[in-house]
């Protein structure tokens, strides 16, 4: 995403922050109300099914809990690496890097997982609104996790070929407000979608 | 003390910008003949029977009344700040061979806190009157006449809700009626407009099938009243009262789809004995068929088996086997006060337009929802003489 | 293991170096480039906009018209505005934001130039997929605002061209507006604090903002439409309990700031032509940056305006006929203070103050027509009629269009060192004013006798066939003025290039303190700014009895040296074409998603190749 030219957080610039980190906080704004749009429209359809499998009837409140923890844990680690970073100490940061991304592609592979027992439970993303608004919701969430772990990848890659510019904290503090930006947002998500009851119809 | 050497336009420059304002100037008389003409022409202009400015009962006539004022309103304003920008653009023209530099002013804060403040009592003096209207517009008076208008592609189907105006040859059906829906002068009207659809009839012009969606529709009868969506789901409410006795033209404001264009109603008003007869009549079954070639065409309507259907599949005729849904109902097809057919496509009395609609109507009006059953002649001569039959 | 230097053995990792030709234009990455291309692409889709328009006018000339069928039509009206709005007025006002903001705050590029050729291509991308539909099953038919069902069941394919073409250039605005916006915060010349910055400057840092909201509200949207078509969810489905009513929330929740989106640039070239050609500055500059500011906040208040007759209930159509008016006020506000600044001022009516004096004329008019609307139970009558028709185009026609005549006269010696020919912009001018009017003003009367929007035809005994007529007679005078500036361009094209005085207008702001056009690298030495309207305060000075004087020349004028062979140890961004690459791959995501997951799939391939690409490649060409 970032230009060369501007990826260095000395540059003079006009506030002082570096453009690449102002650019990365409009981006997440603009996600924020993605997300809210979807959340929004999940909301909006509570209840209005008008045909089961309902929420009550296939959520796994624990097992959702438990890969909702992993992906918690997922932003600890990020923070870990980036202070290996800061402290230039390269081999932790890349396990750390490397714990993150596991830990992401573990919450993916638990909703690929949870989707594939829901549609074998009977609810399509064409059986209900519920269907519908959950799988998108909960897919989008879960593609921008995918495209977080290519990035943590890309950035052990880069690292490994050498290919890190001179400030290594920097990327990797990017890569981490992203991380943790799709973090906060699932734990909306788990909350809205998975806690909060939704009354069934009839 | 004006620095002149500065000045760029050369000569040639200069010249040009004079014969701008030359231009200009013929322009200007060009611009106020053309306006002279179409004024002129406008005076002329004959029937406009969609004429929001010509209303015919209750709300247009309110609805015309608040428009007129805020059109006042908005050519004060525009003469005041048009004529203001026309003014300054005449005084403080460049004028050639005049050098001089305008005072630098910079901004005046009391003139800015004035022409926010002006704009804005301006706009909530326009205002009061729209919101206390729009409160009064959506009152549903309690001794209404109850009518349910439905958006199908593309054609409107009415329903009188009211328990007195049930039919007489079934249970709790209530009078039904297509594309014309007839009202009694002076009367209050409660329309609980909605979309409706699901039909799935034969094959449409490409021979897929050819669906009746629901989709939004817009209602509107611009001598009467103005439109509300019909949203499938939602039901909106339109009170009118017309004035006057007559036939009214009204159209699907909102795109719903192919035909849109050709999604026309009637509203007809009617004296209330008048209409109480229409009343009368419509309770009452179809018309028994008294010729051959008529009976021939009912034969036809009950068990013919065409090319892709039946038409009892979808139409219903009051007091008969045919009890089809989604397609319009055809009780009373040729009853006088009943126009047109087909979203107003034709006229009902035009017997050859019923014809090439038999024919295929998507020869029609392309995109129908009926089909083409690919009838001949002769069963297309039948069953014409049989719905003209209907009364 | 830091820092290494990249190896310049990985030939495919190189940048390309080439200044001039075709490939130096699909591989730039500077400002002025891109903008030059995003404005010929928005000029070439408003001639296609245009000829849509006249088979529209064609059709509806007359009553019972044979010229199109229906299904023609709907492709047409439905294409002219996507066209227009999405193809034309964004990308154009992308163009002038482009070229300008980085020259007008004293920048030497945009903050991200490689993120800036991306956005050209995947919006090129996206218009192009759009345009495809016409020749792979039918181009959208269900108008640019979409409404379901009707676009959700639509069963041509023209619909799902709709919402992924706009989700491409959707793409392309977000991620230009995220680099524009970070640009004007950031790249600022030293001095030129935000209250120094020109008032375009600041109607594009709200349009991005604007833009950064209003987009992902109907990305949402869009996908949710193409997942209702493409793979059968229920978003939009009545008949499984979705409520149509929400497409249209979450539409104009987009489609109002998109006006403002629309029109805002104009704002700010008005801002910009006005103070120029009055010789004095611009009146209430405070006034008029906050009620631009307040209009960005306000529009997102105001969209269920186009949904009184929706049935939304009396509470809902108060509120949203209040905030409408509401709204109205700041936009007095900015015309009022540009009246202050041709009050008193040495008004000099070249074609760039005619188009902008003109475009504020029509504004006023389009605005005047919005206050009706505001007025629900009248517009309970208006909405979805000519009437509205005649509303938008007098606002983003009358503003929109003249405003970017206005600003390509004014701009055009800056960018291409020539002067359009100013007689034939006065030509221009009139016939356009003319035929504008007497195309949209017959449309008022049109809709208040009863026509509705979106119709493919009339009956004669509607009685609308003479204003039509009208109204077809002016199309054909506004074609005429398009074709007088092609005219104009090409007859320009033709003579030397260079200026006789490279600040043509006695202009007020920075651009004009570089050379036209200006070299690569913008400025020789970044401006040090003191003042808003520098540029004029480096010619004038105010002598000791309170009257403007010049500055002796030389000693702060707007000469400087002819550019070549300066600028060396500038250090920009060498060209890219990963851009371009990353960019193409989104319309085959997008075919793919119509068609084959294969297609997807080879589609995000190419679009990843782009992207890590042009994460590797070195910062400079060796």
């Amino acid at each position: 995403m970032a230009d060369a030219t501007t990826m260095s957080p000395d540059e003079h610039t006009t506030t002082g922050l570096p453009s690449t980190k102002l650019a990365m906080w409009l981006f997440l704004a603009s996600e924020t109300l993605l997300f809210g749009a979807l959340i929004t429209a999940y909301v909006l359809y509570r209840g209005a099914s008008e045909v089961g499998p309902y929420p009550a009837d296939i959520f796994d409140i624990a097992y959702t809990s438990v890969s909702s923890f992993v992906l918690l844990a997922s932003s600890l680690t990020m923070v870990l690496s980036l202070v290996a970073a800061e402290k230039r100490d390269y081999a932790r940061m890349r396990v750390w890097l490397l714990a993150t991304a596991f830990l992401g592609l573990s919450f993916v592979g638990g909703q690929v997982y949870e989707f594939t027992t829901f549609y074998h439970e009977g609810l399509a993303i064409t059986t209900n609104l519920f269907g519908t608004t959950f799988y998108v919701l909960t897919g989008f969430h879960g593609v921008h996790v995918t495209v977080g772990i290519l990035m943590l990848l890309s950035l052990v890659g880069m690292s490994w070929s050498g290919r890190m510019p001179e400030d290594v904290g920097f990327p990797v503090e990017m890569v981490g407000l992203y991380w943790h930006f799709v973090d906060i947002v699932w734990i909306v998500i788990f909350v809205v979608v998975y806690l909060i009851p939704t009354p069934n119809p009839g | 003390m004006i620095e002149s050497s500065r000045s760029r336009p050369t000569g040639v420059r200069r010249r040009r910008i004079g014969r701008g304002r030359v231009v200009r100037r013929r322009s200007l008389w060009v611009l106020a003949l053309v306006a002279l003409t179409l004024l002129l022409a406008a005076c002329s202009n004959g029937d406009l029977p969609q004429d929001t400015f010509d209303p015919a009962g209750q709300p247009a006539q309110e609805q015309k009344g608040i428009l007129i004022f805020v059109l006042v309103i908005a050519a004060l304003v525009f003469v005041l700040v048009e004529g203001g920008i026309v003014f300054i653009s005449l005084r403080y023209r460049h004028r050639k061979g005049q050098e001089r530099m305008p005072k630098q002013i910079h901004g005046n804060t009391r003139l800015e806190v004035g022409w926010t403040i002006a704009p804005a009592v301006v706009l909530a003096f326009v205002m009061v009157p729209a919101i206390s209207m729009i409160w009064s517009l959506a009152a549903q008076p309690p001794d209404a006449m109850h009518i349910t208008v439905k958006g199908y592609q593309w054609w409107w189907g009415f329903e009188y809700t009211d328990p007195d105006m049930n039919v007489s040859y079934a249970e709790n059906e209530p009078i039904t009626t297509a594309d014309v829906m007839v009202v009694p002068l002076g009367r209050t009207i409660d329309l609980s407009v909605t979309a409706a659809g699901g039909l799935v009839s034969g094959p449409g012009p490409d021979g897929e099938p050819n669906p009746d969606f629901e989709v939004i529709h817009s209602f509107w009868a611009p001598r009467l009243f103005g439109k509300q969506d019909a949203v499938p789901n939602r039901t909106n409410h339109i009170v009118f009262t017309p004035a006057e006795t007559g036939t009214f033209l009204g159209q699907c404001a909102e795109f719903c789809g192919l035909q849109h264009a050709r999604m026309k109603f009637r509203i007809v008003v009617l004296e209330p004995a008048a209409f109480q007869r229409w009343v009368a009549e419509q309770k009452g079954p179809a018309v028994e068929p008294d010729q051959e070639l008529i009976d021939h065409g009912m034969d036809l309507f009950m068990n013919g088996e065409f090319e892709g259907g039946q038409c009892i599949a979808c139409h219903t005729i009051g007091g008969t086997e045919a009890a089809g849904a989604g397609g319009p109902d055809l009780t009373h097809y040729a009853a006088p006060t009943h126009e047109c057919f087909a979203g107003c496509n034709f006229e009902t009395r035009d017997v050859e337009a019923l014809k090439a609609w038999l024919r295929d109507p998507n020869a029609v009006k392309l995109g129908a929802k009926m089909p083409n059953y690919h009838l001949n002649d002769e069963q297309i001569d039948a069953l014409a003489a049989y719905l003209m039959s209907l009364t | 293991m830091a820092s290494v230097s990249l190896p310049g053995s990985g030939g495919w990792l190189r940048r390309p170096t080439a200044t001039t030709g075709a490939w130096s234009w699909l591989t730039t990455v500077d400002h002025k480039k891109i903008g030059i291309m995003y404005g010929v692409a928005g000029f070439l889709f408003f001639l296609i906009g245009g000829l849509e328009a006249l088979l529209i006018r064609a059709q509806l000339a007359g009553p019972d018209g044979t010229v199109l069928n229906a299904d023609q039509y709907n492709q047409l009206f439905t294409m002219h505005g996507v066209t227009m709005v999405f193809l034309f007025v964004m990308p154009m006002g992308a163009a002038f934001f482009n070229y300008l903001i980085p020259l007008m705050i004293g920048a030497r590029d945009v903050a991200f130039p490689r993120l800036n050729a991306f956005s050209f291509w995947a919006f090129s991308a996206g218009a192009l997929f759009l345009y495809s539909s016409w020749f792979l099953g039918g181009a959208p038919n269900g108008g640019w605002f979409g409404y379901a069902p009707n676009s959700t069941t639509d069963p041509t394919i023209g619909m799902s061209f709709y919402a992924l073409g706009l989700l491409i250039t959707g793409v392309a605005s977000t991620v230009g507006a995220v680099n524009l916006a970070v640009t004007v915060i950031n790249l600022r010349a030293p001095g030129m604090s935000l209250f120094r910055t020109p008032v375009f400057v600041w109607m594009g840092l709200v349009v991005q903002f604007l833009l950064i909201f209003s987009l992902p509200i109907i990305t949402v949207a869009l996908f949710q439409m193409l997942f209702d078509r493409r793979w059968d969810t229920a978003f939009f489905d009545p008949t499984r309990g979705g409520d149509p009513v929400l497409w249209q929330h979450m539409f104009w929740l987009f489609g109002h700031p998109e006006v403002y989106i629309l029109i805002l640039p104009a704002f700010g070239i008005f801002s910009e032509v006005l103070p120029v050609f009055s010789r004095k500055p611009l009146f209430g500059y405070q006034f008029v940056v906050f009620s631009g500011i307040a209009i960005g906040f306000i529009g997102f208040g105001v969209w269920a305006h186009h949904m009184f007759a929706v049935g939304l209930g009396p509470v809902a159509n108060t509120a949203f006929g209040v905030s409408t008016a509401i709204i109205a006020v700041p936009t007095g506000i900015k015309i009022f203070n540009w009246m202050g600044t041709m009050y008193g001022g040495d008004i000099r009516f070249r074609s760039a103050m005619l188009f902008t004096v003109g475009g504020v004329v029509m504004f006023v008019i389009g605005g005047l027509s919005g206050v009706t609307h505001a007025v629900v139970p009248s517009d309970y009558h208006q909405t979805d009629t000519y009437y509205i028709v005649a509303h938008f185009h007098y606002v983003i026609f009358g503003g929109g269009v003249f405003a970017f005549f206005s600003g390509l006269f004014y701009w055009w010696p800056k960018v291409f060192a020539r002067m359009l020919n100013e007689r034939l912009g006065i030509i221009q001018f009139w016939v356009m004013a003319i035929g504008f009017n007497i195309t949209f003003g017959p449309m008022h009367i049109l809709g208040l006798q009863g026509m509705i929007r979106r119709e493919y035809t009339y009956p004669e005994g509607l009685g609308l066939t003479f204003w039509n007529q009208i109204a077809t007679l002016g199309s054909l005078l506004i074609a005429l003025s398009v074709l007088i500036f092609i005219v104009n361009v090409i007859w320009t094209r033709r003579t030397p290039k260079g200026l006789e005085n490279e600040d043509p207008w006695d202009a007020r702001t920075l651009e004009w303190t570089t050379s036209c056009p200006p070299p690569a690298y913008n400025f020789e030495e970044t401006p040090v700014v003191s003042s808003l309207d520098e540029f004029w305060h480096r010619k004038y000075a105010v002598d000791k009895e309170g009257r403007t004087i010049r500055v002796p020349a030389g000693a702060a004028s707007a000469s400087h040296d002819d550019g070549h062979g300066a600028g060396h140890g500038i250090h920009l961004p060498s060209p890219s074409f990963w851009p371009l690459i990353a960019a193409i791959g989104l319309p085959i995501i997008a075919y793919g998603a119509l068609w084959s997951w294969p297609l997807l799939a080879a589609g995000a391939l190419v679009t990843l190749i782009g992207v890590y690409g042009w994460a590797l490649e070195p910062s400079v060409a060796e």
